[in-house]
């Protein structure tokens, strides 16, 4: 594979929920190390897309490459093989209920990686500890708060050893005083070259981290460009229309 | 002398009783309960005609009373040349009733899975199986699991109707003893307290069960 092949790339997926046209042809290409943000308002198809990437959403059509190769999504083992090199992060993290921290990681390494218990558990404190909840693994999540059940949601799906990243607004959920917590562990992420998709309306991480800013609006995506080209001064963008009111909205907040 | 008689029969006699009752209850609690996770799981999973089928089951075994079930079991089906003993009418009929009820708990249970932890699951590259052994069962287990309990212990008090198949458990028993002296409050009134043990005993192991199956922020739905 060349370096500028892209990791993961797709071209003109679609996807209708009943007769709304939901996404109408979108593609996009995320290689190596790069970090790609979704932005737009609110229904434009963001979730949409990034669930389609790995579907959880079967696109109605459109082709989805991994790694140089096309992904047959209709042989249910090879989806399954492709789901397991893609990260994902849920707004509202999707922990399993009915385990601890340490346990939610570690089935996911037995059952899917086939790993032995006991390798499963190293390997998941060794990521515990990278997100600083060495000392949280017993904790069920009831008993988290939604910035440490963000951080034990990316420990999991880093140690399935993702090639990519796919987060939907990440920080969305969260109260504001934990946002920092999440945005710091993203970002280590982003230095250590991690490849990532990121739904976000977190204006720090939109300016500070985009290699590239998707504008999504109606199911297409209207704006694509570096933060330079987008957010510059005076570009009178949609783009950053958009950002500056979300500035307006965090200043009214602090 | 006479009430000397009298009590060491009644005791003899309930205690006979006793153990048909729980010879009656085990196998029906077990079986009506695989029933009702099998029946459950089809009617939240399967296709359209599967589920319309395990709701006809439910919807005729939750509508009709039991003793329409059991006597149809014990004195219809030979008219049709299915002979069952006394003890497997009761038995049939109590797994196919409480099996009607722990699918509606089951089934409940199931769907209230929420989505995300079916999307969690996937997006780590579990199957479906995997998915559904792994996180939907453990979770919808212990929602489940107080209707369940109740459930066993309707089953319980409703186990007495199988004297009307003329199976000699402990009312039949001690229906027999009440009529043979005329002593029917105090026989009763003994029955009840036999009862009251089971009940009990019962509600120990389902609450040492919950307990084992305790987790933080679940179950106390
Ligand atoms: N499973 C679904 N069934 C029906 N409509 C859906 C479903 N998922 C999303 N939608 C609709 O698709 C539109 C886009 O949603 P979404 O992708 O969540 O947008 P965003 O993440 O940008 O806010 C919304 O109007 C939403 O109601
Ligand atoms: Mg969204």
């Amino acid at each position: 594979m060349s370096r500028s092949e892209p990791i993961l790339k797709v071209e003109n997926i679609t996807k209708s929920f009943g007769s709304a046209e939901i996404l109408k042809g979108v593609g996009l290409e995320l290689p190596k190390g790069a970090i790609k943000i979704l932005i737009g308002p609110s229904g434009g198809g963001k979730s949409t897309l990034l669930q389609c990437l790995n579907c959880l959403v079967t696109p109605d059509s459109g082709t989805i490459w991994f790694n140089g190769g096309v992904v047959n999504i209709q042989k249910s083992k090879e989806l399954y093989a492709f789901r397991q090199q893609v990260g994902m992060i849920f707004q509202d993290f999707n922990l399993f209920d009915h385990l601890t921290a340490l346990d939610n990681i570690i089935i996911a390494l037995c059952k899917v990686k086939k790993m032995s218990k006991q390798q499963a558990r190293e390997r998941a404190m060794t990521e515990l500890d990278q997100v600083g909840l060495g000392d949280k693994g017993h904790l069920y999540p009831a008993e988290l708060s939604g910035g440490q059940k963000q951080r034990v949601a990316i420990a999991r799906a880093l140690a399935m050893d993702p090639k990519v990243l796919l987060l939907d607004e990440p920080t969305s959920a969260l109260d504001p005083e934990l946002v920092g917590e999440v945005v710091a562990v993203i970002r280590s992420l982003a230095h250590k070259g991690m490849t990532m998709i990121m739904a976000t309306h977190q204006i720090s991480l939109i300016r500070n981290l985009a290699d590239e800013i998707l504008f999504m609006k109606d199911g297409l995506i209207a704006e694509r460009g570096t933060p330079d080209e987008l957010l510059g001064k005076g570009c009178g963008t949609l783009s950053q229309g958009f950002c500056d009111k979300l500035n307006e909205i965090a200043g009214e907040e602090s | 002398m006479d009430d000397m008689a009298f009590f060491r029969e009644l005791v003899t006699g309930l205690n006979r009783g006793l153990l048909m009752s729980v010879m009656l209850i085990i196998p029906s609690a077990l079986g009506g309960l695989i029933i009702g996770i099998v029946a459950g799981a089809l009617r939240a999973f399967g296709n359209s005609l599967v589920i319309r089928i395990g709701d006809g089951y439910a919807a005729l075994f939750r509508g009709t009373p039991l003793v329409v079930q059991l006597f149809v079991l014990y004195f219809g089906l030979p008219n049709v040349g299915i002979y069952l003993t006394p003890y497997w009418a009761a038995v049939t009929g109590f797994m196919l009733c409480s099996g009607a009820y722990q699918s509606e708990y089951v089934r409940g249970a199931l769907l209230s899975i929420k989505r995300n932890q079916y999307l969690g699951a996937q997006a780590l590259g579990f199957t479906r199986l995997q998915t559904i052994f792994w996180v939907i069962i453990p979770q919808a287990m212990r929602r489940a699991l107080p209707g369940c309990g109740n459930e066993i212990i309707y089953l319980i008090k409703y186990s007495s109707l199988a004297y009307i198949v003329t199976f000699m458990e402990l009312t039949g028993e001690g229906k027999t003893i009440a009529t043979e002296y005329f002593r029917f409050t105090e026989v009763f009134l003994v029955i009840g307290f036999y009862y009251l043990i089971l009940v009990s005993v019962a509600k120990i192991i389902l609450r040492k069960t919950e307990k084992a199956l305790e987790v933080p922020g679940f179950g106390s739905v």
